[in-house]
Order: structure tokens, then C-alpha cells, then sequence
């Protein structure tokens, strides 16, 4: 074992010889050569081994050279931001919003045919035995002509009763639902909004106009507090909205903006 | 019982101004507006020039006795008729979308005419500047130079430049003709541009000197030809929002920090602060806007008279600046968060003049007409309103916008209004009815820019779904 920096000791009393820095130059200058001799001459497991080694030590020495010339090119990557907005509005919180809706006129269009693109296309049929409960009446409870709906129904202001005798269809007050939670698939914001009618229970032109809601079921609703507005700068109230849970099992009724 | 009502009455003809026309008048209370026009053209030596006139701060539409109360009219009073003097030339509404350019990668933030109205230039969130071809309806350039949205843009007096600031904090001049950039990039500023501001023509007619204002507090006044700081104006203590270069050698900056300042463009001396807005004051207007904008010519009654002299063309700004001046100095209105608007005599006094109340939000622009009589103020209250610039009385407001009404711009005429709003439509006001004139639907979403030539043949206007829009007649 050595022992102290002799050699460091030796150098700053006497000095280096004097061809010091020629000779280790020249020896750096071959170590490249020596280095490629030995990879052609090793045979077997070494030459394995050895190539290995050169071969990701070349590679870590390209990425040097790609980062320090990457470093030198001024580069500007900054990002010019999307949704540009005027000088008087930059400094304000504006949230972004979704385009203005498309025109009246293909909407009008859709309605006539009674088709939508919708996010859920196809939906389960819903049976009447699973809609409809029967309800047996009479003394003998031989009558068995009254149905009560078991899924969410919407029943509007204006609807008034019939008498009870001849009242076919009961809609049970719990299962009523003015509201439903609407998302609009654009801004990805969820507006609890009022139901103004339903526009189709894809299951039957009955539970349509029973207003009952299902899974699937097309609403429309009275978006006026989104601020949307057409092309002629009116105020969108109403639009349209596809279920996308099962209300009746759910308890609440959450929809997407058919947009 | 039957009042017996006088046919006379003793009348003088005033101008707004406060100037006679001569002795009284024995008018007869029937005597209708036209007549009154009549008899006005030949007091004052003039041929078929429209007027409008006042009694009691009520306007004359049919006859002297519609206006007037008869019943509290004192037989002995001088009853004085004011008039006003109209443009002499009409500006016709625009009622068509002729052309909806595409071009634009992205928003189009800012819509200008040049001073003669024949050309056009707007600038986007896609970082160009673009020059479109009136004639044709087609694009002309596109400028490519900033690094960011382009956020505000300004045309020179002479209208051979073009100045473009973005939200790097860069300024760039183009010239029209050919779309090259002008000089160095301008850098200096340390954030984004809020506003733009030439020298005026009657200054200085070569059009050299430029203020900016920017988002970091500070002003800088520019020389355009070696592109370099010549002052820089700090002293607020926030954003500025504003910046407008008045004809009497100040320049006016409005700020977030609640303060207006106004200083000296030669030697950048702060020369007063102008204090009494609650919150951020958002825009400026000077009375003198439309007669800076335009320099020496006016762009309707002018367009014959061209010269070359750069002297004699400096002479005629002055002479236009001061016809629209003489009569009273500049007046500075200024629009805040506050929802109210204060009336501004910069040069004189550090005391409004008015305060003017009765929007429920916010300010975001505000504009004197070109005949400086009235000011119109756009608001996120979904309303415009009108006032009178002498007094800032309240005249009426415009309602028919479902959102927030973003800008607003005058006809050259001042007989009409155009507003501008994120519910995407524009709308023209009349001024006389202070009615709806047209609705004009057609952009896709809200509606950034709008500017209405200063020749009044053409209504440009840009938005968030990317197209430049033209209106006509």
C-alpha cells in the first residue's frame, strides 16, 4: 500500500518530465486505435462482453453530442396558445364555451325525420310487463284493466287528473322528475337543468306520451342559463338530451346535450 | 274655458355653440322643421344643409308646437331655438354581409380601415397580420412575424403603415403596399400590448413616433424608423389598458390601478393624474378621435383634394383639427369596471367634468361620435347607451343584445351606431329614432372586432369563429 500522495508529492517538488503532456497526448491519440485492435482481435465471450460495452458507450457519446447541439440552436418551441382572445378580454376570467349551437334549420330537419345521432344508439326494449305494474280491482279483485308505471315518468304543469274511475295509467308522485343533471359533451360541464317534455321513449310511442323515462329516452330540456345562443343572436331555451342512466334505479336523471 | 294660445312667438336661432344668429325672429308656432332648416340656411349664408334644432333640450321632429310647452310659455320670452349642424353627406346603414373572408387561422382579435377607408387590415390569434383587397373581397397579404396573437393593430394618419403589437410584447410596422415589414421588430416591453397610438398628422407628418401601452405598467414612445425607445412613460402601478395621443401634444393613459394620467409627449412629463374611478378604467375615447384617426383628409368630402405637400397637408390637419377643437377643448371620456363613465377636460382641469351612471356592469368600450356631440358606451349590461359629450346627460339606452355588447363604432355621418356583441351579431342603431336599425346575424360565435370605414361604405368585422366579415349597403 502507498503510503501519502508521494507521486503528487514528487511532482510538486521536481516538476514532470519534460515530454510529459507530448507523450500523453500521443498516447490518448492511440488509445482509440488500441481500442479497435483489441475489439478485432477478441474472440468468444470477451469479444461479446467488450463489443457490448463499445457499443453503449458509443451510444451515450451520440447523445452527448445531439444534447450539446440541441443546446446551441436557439430554439423557440413556446407554443402559441389556442383560443385567442381580444385585449379586453385577457385580463377577465372567461370561461370557455362551446360554439354557438349548430343552426335551427338541421335541427328542424332531425324533428321531422325523428332521428338523432345520439350517444347511446341502441337501447334495450323495455317490456310492458317490466313498465307497467297491474293493479287489480273490483270486489273480488277480478279487474285487473289498471296499470301503475314502475319506471321515472316526467308529468307536465298542466296536467290535470282524470276521475279515478276511469284513470288507466297511475303515475306515482315518487317517480315524478322535474329535473335532470344535462351534460354538455363540448364544455364537459354538468348543468342541473328543468325537463321541459319528452320528445321520444325509444321503446314505445305510449310510454312517449306517458312521459316515461328510460334509459335512452330523449328529453328536452330549457337550457336558457347556459347564455347559448343561434346564429341571429336569439337565446337557446330549448334543446334536446338522451338519458344515459337508469333513473329508476338511480334516483336522479343524468343526460347528454345532444349537441 | 278656452285658453286663447298666441300663433307667434318670439324665437332666436342659436348654435350649439352659443353663437347668435342675428335679432329675434317672430316665428309661428306651426312652423315645421324644414321651414325652420329654410330660414337657418339663409341666416347663416349657407345652401341645403341639414340641422337639427332643440328647444329646451327637446328636439324639433315636426313643429315648433310639438316641442313646446304652450301652456307655460311666457309671451314676452325670446324663446331660442338651438341647432346643430348635420354631416352635409349621408352614410347609408349596412343591411348585407357581401363577403365572410376565411383566411384566418384563429380569432380574429382586431378589424382596422386605414384612414382613407380603402384598405383593410386585421390581426389574429394565429400570429398574422393580414391586408385584404377591398375591391375584390379577397386576400391581399399575410404578415408573418410575431411569435403570438396579435393583439391590437393601428394604421398611421398617412396610412402608409401599419403598427401590429402582440402578446410577446413585440411591435412590428408593415407597410400596406407591399406586406414587408417596416425596420426592426420593436422589443422593449416585458408583456403583452393593450393599445396603439400614432403622433398625430398635424404634429408631425412624417408619422415617426408610436406609443404602446402594455400589460407591465408601462408606456413607451417609439421611433418607428430606427426602432428604438425615445421615452419610456412609467408611473402606474398596473396594467395599462389605453393609451391615446391627443392633438395638443399630451398623451392620455388609462390604467387598472384606477387612474388616468395624462402626460407630455415631447418630454414625457407627467403632467396630471386623474383620479376618481372606483376600479380598473378600461377605455378612453377622445372627442378628437375621428379627426386624429383621419389626418388631413376627410375621407367623404375630401376625396378629390389630393396633394403630395407634405407641409400643406400638415396645415390642413391642423386647420380640420382645430374646426372640430376650436370650440371647446379635447374632452377625454373614460370607461371603467366601476360601471360608470367619467367626462374629462384633460387639458385644463384634474376634476371631471361629469360622472356618468346607470350601466349594471362593466364598460368595455366607449366612443365619441365624429361630430363629437354624443358618446356611446358598450357594456357587459347587454346594453348601449347614448350621452351627450357636451354635458354627459343621459340620453337613452339600446337594448336588443342577449350578451355583452363588446364594441362599438360610429358612422362618419354620427346619424348611426354599430354595436357589436358576444351573442355574435351586429347591430345598427339610428340615432335619430335611438331605434333598432338592422340585426345583422352571420358570424358563427361572439364578435371581437368590428370598425366601420371612416368613409362610411363599409363595415368590417372579425370574431372567434375565424372569418372576416364585410358589410355594405
Amino acid at each position: 500500500m502507498p503510503q501519502n500522495e508521494y507521486i503528487e508529492r514528487h511532482q510538486k517538488l521536481y516538476g514532470r518530465r519534460l515530454d510529459y503532456e507530448e507523450r500523453k497526448r500521443k498516447r490518448e491519440a492511440r488509445e482509440p486505435h488500441k481500442r479497435a485492435e483489441k475489439a478485432r482481435k477478441l474472440r468468444g465471450i470477451k469479444a461479446k462482453i467488450y463489443n457490448k460495452e463499445r457499443r453503449n458507450e458509443k451510444i451515450q457519446m451520440k447523445k452527448k453530442i445531439k444534447a450539446h447541439e440541441e443546446k446551441n440552436v436557439k430554439q423557440n418551441t413556446e407554443k402559441v396558445a389556442e383560443g385567442a382572445l381580444p385585449v379586453y378580454l385577457l385580463d377577465r376570467d372567461v370561461q370557455s364555451r362551446a360554439k354557438v349551437l349548430s343552426n335551427m334549420i338541421k335541427q328542424k330537419r332531425k324533428e321531422k325525420a325523428g332521428k338523432w345521432d345520439v350517444p347511446i344508439p341502441k337501447v334495450r326494449a323495455q317490456a310492458d310487463g317490466e313498465v307497467f305494474k297491474v293493479l287489480k280491482s273490483g270486489k273480488t279483485k277480478r279487474k285487473a284493466w289498471k296499470r301503475m308505471v314502475t319506471k321515472v315518468t316526467f308529468v307536465g304543469e298542466n296536467f290535470t287528473r282524470k276521475p279515478p274511475k276511469f284513470e288507466r295509467f297511475i303515475r306515482p308522485m315518487a317517480l315524478r322528475f322535474k329535473k335532470a343533471h344535462v351534460t354538455h359533451p363540448e364544455l364537459k360541464a354538468t348543468f342541473c337543468l328543468p325537463i321541459i317534455g319528452v320528445k321520444k321513449n325509444p321503446s314505445s310511442q305510449m310510454y312517449t306520451s306517458l312521459g316515461v323515462i328510460t334509459k335512452g329516452t330523449v328529453l328536452e330540456v330549457n337550457i336558457s342559463e347556459l347564455g347559448l345562443v343561434t346564429q341571429a343572436g336569439k337565446v337557446v331555451w330549448g334543446k334536446y338530451a338522451q338519458v344515459t342512466n337508469n333513473p329508476e334505479n338511480d334516483g336522479c336523471i343524468n343526460a347528454v346535450l345532444l349537441v | 274655458m278656452e285658453i286663447d294660445l298666441p300663433s307667434c312667438v318670439q324665437a332666436r336661432l342659436k348654435s350649439d355653440a352659443g353663437e347668435d344668429t342675428g335679432s329675434p325672429l317672430d316665428l309661428p308656432l306651426n312652423i315645421t322643421r324644414d321651414q325652420l332648416q329654410l330660414i337657418c340656411n339663409a341666416l347663416l349664408q349657407e345652401e341645403d344643409k341639414p340641422f337639427l334644432f332643440f328647444v329646451k333640450d327637446v328636439e324639433i321632429t315636426n313643429t315648433l308646437k310639438d316641442a313646446l310647452d304652450i301652456t307655460k310659455l311666457n309671451a314676452e320670452e325670446v324663446v331660442e331655438i338651438i341647432y346643430q349642424q348635420q354631416a352635409v353627406f349621408r352614410v347609408r346603414p349596412v343591411t348585407r354581409c357581401t363577403s365572410s373572408i376565411p383566411g384566418h387561422a384563429e380569432a380574429v382579435i382586431s378589424a382596422h380601415f386605414s384612414p382613407s377607408g380603402k384598405q383593410l387590415a386585421s390581426g389574429s390569434g394565429d400570429t398574422t397580420v393580414r391586408f385584404w383587397d377591398l375591391h375584390t373581397q379577397t386576400p391581399l397579404y399575410v404578415c408573418k412575424g410575431h411569435s403570438n396573437w396579435v393583439l391590437c393593430i393601428s394604421w398611421s394618419p398617412d396610412g402608409f403603415k401599419l403598427a401590429s403589437g402582440c402578446k410577446q410584447g413585440r411591435i412590428i410596422i408593415w407597410d400596406p403596399n407591399t406586406g414587408n415589414q417596416i425596420g426592426k421588430t420593436m422589443i422593449g416591453h416585458k408583456q403583452w400590448i393593450t393599445a396603439l397610438s400614432w403622433e398625430p398628422y398635424h404634429k408631425n407628418p412624417e408619422c415617426r413616433k408610436l406609443a404602446s401601452s402594455s400589460k407591465d405598467g408601462d408606456v413607451r414612445i417609439w421611433d418607428t424608423v430606427t426602432g428604438l425607445t425615445v421615452l419610456s412613460l412609467t408611473g402606474h402601478s398596473k396594467a395599462v389598458t389605453s393609451v391615446k395621443w391627443g392633438g395638443n401634444g399630451l398623451i392620455y393613459t388609462s390604467s387598472q390601478d384606477r387612474t388616468i394620467k395624462v402626460w407630455r409627449a415631447a418630454d414625457g412629463v407627467l403632467c396630471r393624474n386623474l383620479e376618481g374611478h372606483a376600479h380598473w378604467v378600461n377605455t378612453l375615447a377622445l372627442s378628437t378621435d375621428y379627426v386624429l384617426r383621419t389626418g388631413p383628409f376627410h375621407p367623404v368630402t375630401d376625396q378629390q383634394a389630393y396633394d403630395s405637400d407634405k407641409n400643406i397637408l400638415q396645415q390642413r390637419a391642423l386647420e380640420r383639427y382645430e374646426s372640430v377643437c376650436g370650440k371647446c377643448e379635447e374632452r377625454l371620456v373614460s370607461g371603467s369596471d366601476d360601471f360608470t363613465l367619467f367626462l374629462w377636460l384633460p387639458e385644463k382641469e384634474k376634476r371631471p367634468l361629469a360622472r356618468m351612471t346607470g350601466h349594471q356592469q362593466l364598460i368595455n368600450d366607449v366612443k365619441f361620435s365624429p361630430d363629437t356631440r354624443l358618446i356611446a358606451s358598450a357594456s357587459f349590461d347587454k346594453s348601449v347607451r347614448l350621452w351627450e359629450a357636451a354635458t354627459g346627460k343621459f340620453i337613452t339606452t339600446l337594448r336588443g343584445h342577449v350578451q355583452a355588447v363588446y364594441m362599438v363604432a360610429w358612422s362618419a355621418d354620427s346619424r348611426l351606431l354599430l354595436s357589436s356583441s358576444a351573442d355574435s351579431t351586429l347591430k345598427v342603431w339610428n340615432i335619430k329614432t335611438k331605434k333598432l336599425e338592422l340585426d345583422l346575424p352571420g358570424h358563427a360565435d361572439e364578435v371581437y372586432a368590428v370598425d366601420w370605414s371612416p368613409d362610411g361604405a363599409c363595415v368590417a368585422s372579425g370574431g372567434k369563429d375565424k372569418v372576416l366579415k364585410l358589410w355594405q349597403h
